[in-house]
């Protein structure tokens, strides 16, 4: 943010108007980002500072592109069941997503899973422990139980992502967002889970809840959606 | 950065209101030093970034990781605390927020003068910043060690 550089004011920034997340623009456009990292590292050529320079031009669109037809998934994207508990609806989502997250791995030739070390189903149970109001022990022993909570749900989310990423049909930042939090039994089950974890005497447990599920871009959308 | 316009209301809130909490550098930081073409640059990301099967970051972690210059892409994940914003960039390309590929493209060009053994990585977001000053210094004299004299810092 231009106003946090600003009172800081460090030796040399470069303020550019891309999307949080995004500091180098846009995926998979190296001219773009080297444009971005050059005029970034030009500053070291500057005779004097401190120096903050805007970087004036907007991230272009993203190319967005479907999988080639040999990679395309046999089956269908899935839609929520209708019937069930939200921990059934979730483990089958999970398990109809596998096929596709396949197919991301393939095309990337890289997965950003193996934060927990837990495959995605696993993640489920783990969660739906959490649903029952049961809340488990943490995965790892050298972690606080709300570190876990949130390293669970992010990484059964990032499955999520690269997995809706390659369905056919074009995703933006933005509609993948929508989807996942509006059309998903996992953001579903994250709502709920928010609220038991926010009754929690657990100190990490609450402040995850209360800080880290949620984006807060999400918030009102989701209340009113309920 | 991005533009404050461009957030969500309470996104915006949250921004602002950080900006009393924060230090300001005097001009002793600003320094010269050799022309681009001859540094040795390094990157420092707050993403949250770390090889796969190192310790994940955690709540209020102000600590770092290491990453190595010779990491495959592949190896590269993310464990940051905050929920607010994309990660969906990273998924697709991990030079959106560490961008190694362009900074070794660089060298090969001569532009800048070469790539550091090792880059790092912190979890930002932890307030007050003034938090990270320890650590930071203590990363300075890795930075140092290995001859590096440009530092990319790389925020999300």
């Amino acid at each position: 943010m231009r106003e946090h550089t600003e009172a800081l004011a460090p030796p040399r920034a470069l303020w550019v108007p891309f999307m949080l997340g995004r500091p180098f623009g846009v995926p998979n456009d190296a001219a773009f980002q080297k444009k971005v990292l050059h005029a970034a590292l030009q500053l070291f050529e500057s005779e004097s500072g401190p120096v903050l320079e805007d970087f004036a031009q907007d991230a272009p669109h993203q190319k967005l592109s479907s999988p080639p037809e040999n990679l395309v998934c046999p089956v269908s994207f899935p839609r929520m069941q209708a019937e069930g508990t939200l921990a059934e609806k979730l483990a089958e989502e999970v398990s109809q997503l596998q096929a596709w997250h396949a197919v991301a791995v393939k095309l990337r030739g890289r997965t950003t899973l193996g934060v927990t070390g837990m495959p995605p189903l696993q993640i489920v149970d783990y969660l739906s422990a959490w649903l029952d109001n049961q809340p488990p022990q943490p995965f790892r022993k050298d972690i606080a139980p709300g570190d876990a909570l949130k390293q669970a749900c992010d990484e059964l989310k990032a499955f999520y992502l690269e997995a809706k990423s390659v369905q056919p049909g074009q995703h933006s930042a933005v509609s993948i967002q929508e989807w996942f939090w509006m059309e998903t039994a996992l953001a579903q089950a994250i709502v709920q889970i928010r609220t038991i974890a926010a009754n929690s005497t657990e100190p990490s447990v609450k402040a995850v809840a209360v800080m880290s599920l949620i984006p807060r871009s999400m918030e009102a959308a989701l209340k009113r959606a309920t | 950065m991005v533009r404050l316009a461009d957030l969500s209301a309470s996104d915006k809130e949250n921004m602002l209101k950080k900006i009393p909490t924060l230090p300001r550098f005097n001009k002793q930081h600003w320094a010269r030093g050799p022309k681009l073409a001859q540094r040795r640059v390094a990157i420092v990301s707050t993403a949250g970034l770390h090889v796969r099967g190192d310790r994940p970051f955690g709540s209020g972690g102000m600590d770092y990781r290491v990453i190595p210059g010779d990491i495959n892409a592949g190896d590269l994940i993310m464990s940051h605390m905050s929920v607010n914003f994309d990660r969906s960039g990273f998924q697709e390309d991990w030079n959106i927020a560490f961008p190694l590929d362009r900074l070794t493209e660089l060298a090969r060009e001569k532009v800048i003068g070469s790539v550091a053994a090792f880059h790092y990585s912190f979890m930002g977001a932890v307030s007050p910043v003034t938090n990270y000053e320890s650590k930071a210094a203590e990363l300075a004299q890795l930075l140092r060690n290995d001859k590096v004299d440009a530092v990319l810092l790389s925020p999300v």
